[in-house]
């Protein structure tokens, strides 16, 4: 704790942001990840970055994506409405395959919702809330030392595979401050001899998502992108298990969801129920194969989502059948208690199961 | 040993660095800390508050249902968080701005003259500073008066660094006052 | 005796040697020379990053021997910024229909020019959307028939066109403002030198350039081409007249010259 700061979650990410090279920043305000672009605006000044406060969530989305083909590290970041704007851009980046970093702090919805923090847009995130068969890959930090080590992991991602890199949080830890240690900058560089930077003494680089000639371009392209995402679903999948080695209970979770539910997994076991935690770092890629080794050894899976039935759908594709799969969700910007998940489990200690159906 | 501490008062009475002030102190004795403030349109109308959790253990989330501590440094504050605060817990209350003594019988409650204490010392806005003081007292395991001061270096910008050693004696007289009521019960 | 063969008239070296997909008497196809010749005059080609928005003109990079980048409908001048904050010492061109511009990308146009981004919007202003098959545009006319406005365009139940060069001339940051046409040959010449203006103003890093210019969709109006360019001699310019609105340095150069 000694050589530790004390840092709130937006602003130990928006730093982690610099530390990782990116020097143009563009968003839109909106709670609660306000304090992003506040600092940004303060930082960028001093590091001779660009900060532009956009005109809208559309706007900066696209200012990103005329930066990133411009071949520097680039991010915009906002909250669930905001968000769902961004989706335009988000799409257009995917299918020009531009890297970029984009961070949702998320608050309740649907539509104005309210500001505190929530797992909502978990959909949004991971299926894609943009036209067409494209991906993301989306980062779930659980605390501050996650939110800037994640950080810097999702410029380096975006750079590698030349895609959109999504870190998903909730607006507890965007607005909590912990301890931490900043990272250091890893000197890792990417090759971008496909940014428009003027065709002098080279051929002409062209970079769009419009295919139209011939008919099978649109295709071809698409197939090219599933291949990548091929690659990424088999070379990026984060998880941290948690005491599951010998667990009769799973309890899936991400996030502010999941460090209740760590503190339920020691409580329960100190009360002699064997559970595990099973924590997706990646939830797109999910790492399914992962749980579904797990589900073949235990009872029961619970699903603790800040949300009311979205995590839950890839818990039940990867657990294919192989256990029961059980949801505890709250919604609107209520976190789970200790109390709730403990008793979620023992309501199932206290019953009989004869067999145990999958869901 | 867990603490969850909530500080809350009107803007501008220093309630998000009193938590912060608390969070580095304990940071830099190895506890593990977690601060995290009321924002957006909470914050409107006037009210301020966060929420500190202290504790020897991993924080699962920052946000407190039933505090074991309130500072209450305004009126609309005490309303808000009395009901909360969790059996044989602690309150400690600004009596300066708060006329009606707390209903609840079943927690430790401390009256301060938090303002008043702060003005006779030639500021209006270091309540925050008397209340933290009388906490050091109360709860001795949490941390020191010695790592308050350090945290203070560490926490206030350097423009307003100069009013740290005011700042320390109001702390001071705080934590006295404090010392006066455990002696008087 | 041999017969020497004199060259006239070539294809500019920074147009592509392709066919493009406009219609017959479009004004896309001149404006692209346009800006080709000048990005060579001015030696600039391979410094230069042309931004296609979507509609008709979605795929300009593809006529422009320069790096083409695309954006989403009316984002053009928003990827332009990031794109120019990323690269300042390259020249950005936003190249923009009338839908792009004045309807779904009102919002970025005024913000672009009003942080006076060092880029250059070329304005595309043919009254109607011509990809999508005739629908009223923000600079339709009153009483222009469209395949939305079957009877008409009545100001009253629709809106009035909305005049570009006028609204951002409202504006404190842009450095160079015109309007310009390519009905004829001499509305033309005046449009490759209002080109030529606004691209040197980015070249020398001076500010925002804006040139809107009036052009023919002959297959949308229901005309023939030659009808088109009389159309907008007779129609368009009395809605939208041809003027120099802001010339910054210009303006400069003769109060330092009065003083």
């Amino acid at each position: 704790m000694l050589g530790k700061v004390l840092m709130k979650g937006n602003e130990a990410l928006a730093e982690a942001a610099l530390i990782a090279g990116c020097r143009h920043y563009f968003a839109y305000p909106i709670t609660p990840q306000n304090e992003i672009p506040v600092y940004m605006a303060r930082r960028m000044a001093e590091l001779g970055g660009t900060f532009i406060q956009a005109e809208s969530e559309l706007a900066a989305i696209s200012m990103v994506m005329g930066a990133s083909a411009g071949g520097v590290r680039t991010m915009t970041s906002s909250s669930s409405p905001g968000m769902a704007l961004k989706q335009e851009g988000i799409s257009y980046l995917a299918g020009a395959e531009l890297p970029c970093v984009l961070v949702n702090v998320m608050r309740g919805g649907p539509g104005l919702g309210g500001i505190a923090g929530s797992q909502g847009d978990y959909f949004q995130a991971t299926r894609g809330g943009g036209n067409g068969d494209y991906r993301t890959i989306v980062l779930a930090p659980g605390n501050a030392q996650e939110l800037a080590d994640f950080t810097v992991d999702a410029f380096d991602l975006a750079d590698e595979y030349r895609i959109p890199v999504l870190i998903l949080v909730d607006g507890y830890l965007g607005q909590m401050s912990e301890p931490l240690t900043l990272p250091k900058p890893n000197g890792k560089k990417f090759e971008k001899s496909w940014a428009v930077r003027g065709s002098e003494g080279k051929s002409k680089n062209i970079i769009a998502s419009l295919r139209l000639v011939p008919d099978s371009a649109l295709e071809v392209h698409n197939l090219h992108l599933q291949d990548k995402y091929e690659k990424i679903t088999e070379e990026v999948r984060h998880v941290d298990e948690y005491r599951c080695e010998d667990a009769e209970w799973l309890i899936v979770a991400y996030g502010a969801a999941a460090r209740v539910a760590r503190k339920a997994v020691d409580s329960l076991r100190t009360g002699g129920t064997r559970v595990g935690l099973f924590r997706p770092l990646s939830l797109w890629p999910f790492p399914d194969r992962e749980l579904n080794e797990f589900a073949k050894e235990v009872e029961k899976v619970l699903t603790v989502e800040m949300s009311l039935g979205q995590l839950i759908e890839d818990v039940k594709l990867s657990v294919n059948g192989e256990a029961e799969v059980d949801f505890y969700g709250r919604a609107g910007g209520a976190v789970p208690t200790l109390d709730d998940i403990i008793g979620r489990i023992y309501s199932y200690e206290h019953q009989d199961h004869t067999h145990v159906q999958a869901s | 040993m867990t603490e969850e501490i909530v500080i809350a008062g009107f803007g501008g009475q220093g309630v998000l660095l009193a938590g912060k002030l608390l969070c580095v102190a304990a940071m830099r004795r190895g506890l593990q800390v977690s601060h995290i403030p009321s924002y957006g349109a909470e914050m409107r109308g006037g009210t301020a508050n966060c929420s500190v959790v202290i504790s020897t253990e991993d924080i699962p989330s920052p946000v407190i249902e039933c505090p074991s501590v309130v500072i209450a440094l305004n009126g609309p504050s005490l309303v808000k968080f009395l009901p909360r605060i969790r059996l044989g817990g602690m309150l400690i209350w600004n009596r300066s701005l708060i006329a009606i003594a707390p209903s609840r019988s079943d927690l430790f409650s401390f009256p301060l003259d938090a303002t008043d204490i702060s003005l006779a010392n030639g500021t209006e806005r270091a309540a925050n500073m008397v209340a933290i003081g009388a906490l050091l007292r109360l709860k001795p395991n949490l941390v020191s008066m010695k790592s308050i001061e350090a945290a203070l270096d560490e926490v206030i910008s350097s423009r307003n660094r100069k009013y740290n050693s005011l700042n320390l004696r109001i702390l001071s007289v705080g934590y006295e006052m404090a010392e006066k009521i455990v002696a008087n019960k | 005796m041999s017969i020497k063969t004199i060259p006239m008239y070539r294809r500019p070296e920074g147009l592509s040697d392709v066919r493009t997909h406009y219609c017959p008497g479009c004004g896309h196809g001149i404006i692209h020379k346009l800006i080709a010749e000048v990005l060579v005059e001015l030696d600039i080609i391979g410094k230069t990053i042309i931004i296609a928005p979507v509609g008709c003109s979605v795929l300009a990079y593809k006529y422009i021997e320069v790096d083409g980048l695309e954006a989403a409908h009316g984002r053009a001048p928003a990827v332009a910024t990031g794109l120019k904050r990323a690269l300042p010492n390259r020249i950005v061109i936003s190249y923009q229909g009338d839908g792009d511009l004045l309807a779904i990308g009102v919002g970025e146009t005024v913000h672009a020019a009003n942080r006076g981004e060092k880029i250059t919007v070329f304005f595309v202003n043919n009254a109607n959307y011509g990809m999508t098959g005739g629908q009223m545009a923000p600079t339709s006319l009153e009483g222009q028939k469209t395949t939305t406005t079957p009877h008409g365009r009545d100001g009253t139940e629709v809106g009035y066109p909305i005049r570009a060069c006028e609204l951002i001339d409202t504006l404190v940051a842009p450095a160079y403002i015109e309007r310009t046409s390519v009905h004829n040959p001499g509305a033309v010449k005046k449009t490759k030198k209002a080109i030529l203006k606004a691209l040197s103003y980015q070249k020398e890093g001076i500010g925002y350039s804006f040139v809107e210019i009036l052009s023919m969709c002959p297959t949308n109006w229901g005309v023939e081409p030659a009808t088109a360019a009389e159309w907008i001699k007779t129609d368009m310019l009395k809605s939208f007249p041809l003027k120099k609105f802001r010339d910054r340095p210009m303006e400069a150069a003769v109060e330092k010259e009065a003083s």
